[in-house]
């Protein structure tokens, strides 16, 4: 990501208390008192109870519904048990390798994860580019605003057909989808952000007198970035759920594959299984990429 | 001196002219504006809100260009922003990504990129965060510390710049009363250390005369112009205290609210918009 590069700091670590006088003293923290410990661990204990225990209540709840749902005499679907019963060969072994398509999950999933990484990386090196582009020149955002606003409406599967003709193959058009997808909310927000650096620090760069480099790499990218990670994380989700549904179109190894061979060979506990490691995947993504943006955006979008 | 005379302007504005938009939108915020600042000198603009003193410190900062008339630094005219015109902006304006060293640090790299080693920057960072005693929260963010401190990095980053004219754009407007008066003091104290040329808007009468050698009061706009120029001839160094009681002070200071309340007085209707800024504005200048 280019914005990573441009915000890593350089280590000043200099502490000098001498020049503390009380009236700016007392607006600093105090320092933490000894029994600092005992306390994070309380809290830790506290966090614990009220950030873990809440979910897990609900889960049992659900699966204990599903279990009541699916163990009725002609139930459609398998409840839980019957569930992890069908894939607990799946579940213990992710990684065997039976040749062909006949792979373990984790490879099905790294399949699908590898397409998103390169879609992902494309659609994110030119959502910049081109939101960087659009939120500087007025003439720009005129003439290509409207094609997004009409682009970004059009279906990801959509795009499918048309990126097979054009490529005559699966694999670049399943990458194509992706990043067809997840670039409109990287361009958007990408541009916003640049509209909306304050006057001020425009000014401060006039004054230094940075050139459009140097603007570019410390005052626009940091200053945007808040904006451009939320981009990136709406991206990220988009292109997930577009890999699973472009997969079950073009074959070969992959999850989305996965899930329309289970169906058509009617192993309907595999689905599960699939969708919710899918579901787990999707919202590790989106933690990975809003964990980025905390860690590079600090302090930009806390003032 | 660089110059070599001192009675001739070490900043000068001859007859600046600042007019925002073009034929019935028009309007003539700047008319005229003819002033001539010492080396060393320490200049107050102050006027009611609206009366285009921002303009006027924007125009010399070179942020925006007069629509006519000129602004000459040390024998140069300025027509683009430089680190020789440093600014210190009412809110502070530090990036927010960065940490108090870095605050400076970006500016001092830039300027004296070529002109000094890396150590001698570094160094002059940390030499201009102690004048102004923020040396002790060298890698804090801005969101993490108070706005008195905020302001006293963007005064060190300006100060580090080594400008000609240092311009204060209200700098202390948005601070509570204490505060305030805490880094006049220090205002006064690196003034009288350095010798730098300031140029600074305020709204503040008892701000104005303490820190001025000169008092310069703008009239209401539209058209705004300098009504009045009123020396202030107190010895230096300056103390807040000492002077309450002091009758030039006074005199100064009725001076001034005697030309913004009875000679200017804002006559122009407050719209909605304007109103909580108008009433902020009033309430300082009493206070």
């Amino acid at each position: 990501m280019a914005a990573t590069s441009t915000l890593t700091t350089k280590g000043t670590t200099m502490n000098t208390t001498d020049a503390f006088d009380p009236m700016r003293a007392g607006a600093l923290e105090a320092p933490e008192p000894p029994g600092a410990v005992r306390t994070a661990v309380s809290a830790a204990a506290k966090g614990l109870l009220t950030h873990v225990l809440p979910p897990l209540v609900v889960v049992a709840f659900l699966l204990l519904v599903w279990q009541m749902l699916g163990s009725r005499p002609g139930a459609a679907l398998p409840s839980p048990i019957k569930v992890v019963q069908d894939t607990w060969e799946l579940i213990v072994n992710p990684f065997y390798d039976n040749g062909g398509n006949d792979l373990g999950l984790a490879w099905q999933l790294l399949a699908s994860l590898k397409r998103v990484a390169s879609g992902y990386s494309l659609a994110v090196l030119a959502g910049v580019s081109l939101g960087v582009l659009v939120g500087q020149s007025t003439w720009a955002l005129r003439g290509l605003d409207p094609v997004f606003q009409v682009l970004r409406t059009v279906p990801p599967l959509a795009w499918l057909p048309i990126s097979l003709a054009g490529f005559r193959d699966g694999h670049p058009s399943a990458i194509f989808v992706i990043f067809i997808t997840s670039i409109w909310p990287i361009i958007i927000n990408t541009s916003i952000g640049i509209r909306n650096i304050p006057e001020d620090y425009r000014n401060v760069a006039k004054v230094i007198r940075l050139n459009g480099i140097e603007y570019f790499a410390k005052i626009m990218l940091p200053a945007a970035a808040p904006f451009i990670f939320s981009g990136l994380r709406i991206g990220v989700g988009l292109s997930w759920l577009a890999i699973i549904a472009a997969e079950m179109l073009i074959g070969g190894v992959g999850i989305g594959f996965f899930i329309w061979d289970a169906w058509n060979s009617s192993r309907i506990s595999d689905i599960i299984l699939a969708l919710i490691y899918v579901g787990l995947v999707g919202f590790l993504l989106d933690r990975a990429v809003g964990w980025m943006g905390h860690r590079v955006t600090r302090g930009t979008s806390a003032s | 001196m660089r110059n070599g005379n001192l009675t001739e302007g070490y900043l000068t504005l001859s007859q600046v002219d600042m007019t925002f938009g073009t034929g019935s939108t028009a309007n003539p915020v700047l008319k005229g504006i003819n002033l001539q600042v010492r080396q060393g000198e320490f200049i107050s603009l102050i006027g009611h809100s609206g009366c285009g003193k921002s303009t006027v410190l924007n125009i010399v900062a070179g942020l925006l260009r007069a629509s006519s008339g000129g602004v000459i630094v040390d024998g140069r005219e300025v027509n683009s922003p430089g680190p020789d015109r440093a600014v210190v902006f009412q809110n502070h304006s530090l990036l927010p990504w960065l940490t108090v060293f870095q605050n400076v640090e970006i500016a001092v790299d830039k300027i004296f990129r070529e002109s000094r080693s890396k150590a001698q920057r570094r160094d002059w960072v940390l030499h201009n965060l102690d004048m102004v005693n923020m040396t002790h929260a060298l890698d804090r963010l801005p969101s993490q510390i108070s706005g008195g401190m905020k302001q006293r990095v963007g005064i060190a980053r300006a100060l580090a710049m080594e400008p000609k004219v240092l311009l204060l754009d209200e700098p202390f407007g948005a601070l509570d009363a204490l505060t305030r008066a805490h880094l006049q003091d220090e205002v006064i104290r690196i003034q009288a250390e350095l010798g730098n040329t300031v140029m600074m808007i305020t709204h503040d009468v008892d701000e104005a005369v303490l820190l001025s050698d000169r008092v310069v009061m703008m009239s209401n706009g539209p058209s705004a112009t300098i009504g009045q120029i009123l020396p202030v001839p107190l010895p230096r160094p300056r103390n807040r205290i000492a002077l309450a009681e002091d009758t030039t002070y006074n005199h100064c200071r009725q001076e001034i609210l005697c030309f913004l309340y009875d000679k200017q007085r804002k006559v122009a209707p407050i719209t909605a918009g304007r109103q909580g800024a108008d009433r902020g504005q009033a309430e300082q200048i009493v206070a």
